[in-house]
């Protein structure tokens, strides 16, 4: 166990100050996350344009340093890519957290991949998991726009 | 027994926790286990094992008077007028949802209403909601003030005609607010009312006297006293638990079977259908000795000098903010810290060995109503300390030294 690890800079950063916070203006898909051991939600906006390219993407939520970090980084990535690259980042960036050691797609430039990879300290604190995911379930709802709450306890 | 030696009952202090000594903070989510209480249950199951109430050989014999002896235990400890006043459940939760679903069944029309609190845990909420859907029941909430208490004229104001029943924590899990049981009840009588009390954390940190609160029912969580998990206590006043229908139906609860008819049994066993927490329960009683052995007096007056010592230091750390600030505080401290969110506090602090909870401890009205998601929850027992306390603290300030706060 490494709390340095866990409490990296770059969290801490993001956790205090995240980035697209807010209800972003014009979107058409979005959904609601929540975690009901803890009581953290998440709302995840996005604009998603014709050419299924994610034009904007934003959250609202409370939640602890991981999980706002967690989101914020999140957007920051998504921005600007089709929602095919978006899926694609987020089952690697799932599976990372979950086992994976390295992030595998070829989408993310290598200095974000080591932004996200900043995450991967959860992987030593099986219970904060969750508070690391909970955004990126919230995304693939999102797109997917099918108008059901994510829990984590599903 | 001496309460400022009390550490060493309890095996688990001799552990390391992820190379710490063990700073337990988390009682009022459950409590350790004494000596005393784990080598009953290995007894028991190694020597003594039988199944109770139903056979007639030797171990089954020793076993039922085993199982009947925690439940004399239990009625002296919290005074209540008879034995068969006392059944056993599987948790303080199946002794509400008892009572909630048999009250449904026997006494509540459609649009009779139930006062429960701002405070209340989801057990003693949960349970009466199934009503609104079942039996379209009204819930009432009576306000929590600033201090994090329920005053009894915020009760008094939601009482109606409709009222029937009232329902309510004895000690909050979060504010750490006792209630005024006995003066609720009274007032509650004098116009019909039943009186359900949750007791979950008056169980392990108050006096429990059922004669002198009158209370009708009131639910006790066995892990919480020292005691094994899956085993809770129902006290319903004997007039009631004759009068409500059974809540389960099994073995042991019945008097005749038929094809065309079934009739119940008796006080207790009514209420105790199917094989019980038999090992649990014959545990407890070593639960109940313990905690007579050092005598709640002192116990009471040990939590009060950590409670107010915890206030104390909790209120000159700058960042720290407690919840409720309740006329009578009993066993919890509840806080959060400025910039740092409860979660990160209880990882923070779970790195030296410092085991608090966070998030809305099943209290998501009252959090609502605080305007906060969570919050971080510090718990004693009656094996801490001062120097807990100091280890708490010194915590917190780690969780501002990394999150870089003044």
């Amino acid at each position: 166990m490494n709390l340095k690890e866990l409490y990296q800079e770059i969290i801490l950063e993001h956790g205090k100050n995240p980035r697209n916070l807010g209800k972003t203006e014009n979107f058409n898909k979005d959904a609601k996350g929540n975690n009901p051991l803890c009581g953290d939600n998440v709302h995840v906006y996005l604009k998603l344009n014709e050419q299924r390219k994610v034009e904007d993407i934003s959250f609202e939520g409370s939640g602890c340093a991981i999980s706002m970090a967690s989101a914020s980084i999140m957007t920051d990535l998504i921005k600007g890519k089709s929602d095919n690259e978006a899926k694609e980042i987020v089952e690697d960036f799932l599976g990372m957290i979950k086992e994976n050691p390295e992030l595998k797609n070829n989408i993310l430039k290598e200095d974000d991949k080591t932004k996200l990879m900043c995450l991967s300290g959860v992987k030593q604190y099986p219970m904060r998991v969750k508070c690391a995911t909970l955004s990126w379930h919230t995304l693939v709802s999102a797109m997917e726009n099918d108008g059901k709450e994510t829990t984590t306890e599903n | 027994m001496n309460i400022n030696n009390i550490k060493k009952e309890f095996p688990i202090f001799d552990e390391k926790i992820q190379n710490n000594d063990l700073v337990y903070l988390d009682s009022a989510n459950s409590s350790q286990k004494p000596k005393v209480v784990l080598d009953r249950i290995n007894d028991f199951y190694s020597k003594k094992f039988s199944n109770v109430g139903r056979s007639i050989h030797y171990l089954a014999v020793a076993a039922t008077n085993l199982y009947e002896n925690t439940r004399s235990s239990v009625q002296k400890y919290i005074n209540a007028k008879d034995k068969n006043e006392i059944v056993f459940t599987k948790g303080a939760t199946e002794a509400l949802n008892l009572v909630a679903n048999t009250l449904g069944q026997a006494i509540l029309e459609p649009n009779d209403e139930i006062l429960i609190t701002e405070l209340e845990h989801h057990s003693n909420y949960v349970p009466w909601h199934f009503l609104r859907k079942s039996k379209n029941i009204k819930i009432k909430f009576a306000e929590v003030n600033e201090d994090g208490d329920i005053p009894i004229e915020n009760i008094e104001k939601e009482i109606t005609n409709k009222t029937k029943v009232i329902a309510i924590t004895h000690l909050s899990n979060v504010t750490g607010a006792v209630l005024p049981i006995k003066e609720i009840t009274q007032l509650a009588h004098s116009k019909g009312i039943v009186v359900v009390v949750d007791g979950c954390q008056g169980g392990p940190h108050l006096k429990l006297d059922m004669q002198d609160l009158d209370c009708d029912f009131y639910a006790i969580s066995c892990h919480k006293m020292y005691g094994p998990t899956g085993l809770g206590v129902l006290y319903g006043k004997k007039k009631w638990l004759e009068q409500l229908p059974p809540y389960q139906g099994g073995g042991g609860m019945i008097n005749e079977v038929k094809k065309d008819r079934i009739s119940y049994g008796e006080l207790p066993n009514k209420y105790e259908a199917g094989t019980m927490a038999t090992a649990q329960v014959i545990a407890f009683d070593q639960s109940i000795k313990f905690l007579e052995s050092i005598g709640i007096e002192n116990i009471v007056k040990h939590e009060k000098e950590l409670i107010e010592y915890g206030q104390e230091i909790l209120k000159k750390n700058n960042s720290v903010k407690l919840i409720g600030n309740p006329k009578e505080r009993g066993g919890v401290l509840s806080f959060t810290v400025e910039g740092v969110h409860p979660h990160d506090i209880a990882t923070i602090l779970d790195e030296t060995g410092v085991a608090i909870r966070a998030g809305h401890h099943c209290c998501q009205i009252l959090h609502d109503k605080l305007g906060i998601p969570a919050s971080a929850r510090a718990s004693l027992g009656v094996y801490n300390t001062k120097d807990d306390l100091d280890k708490l603290n010194d915590g917190i300030n780690n969780c501002k030294k990394i999150f870089d706060l003044k």
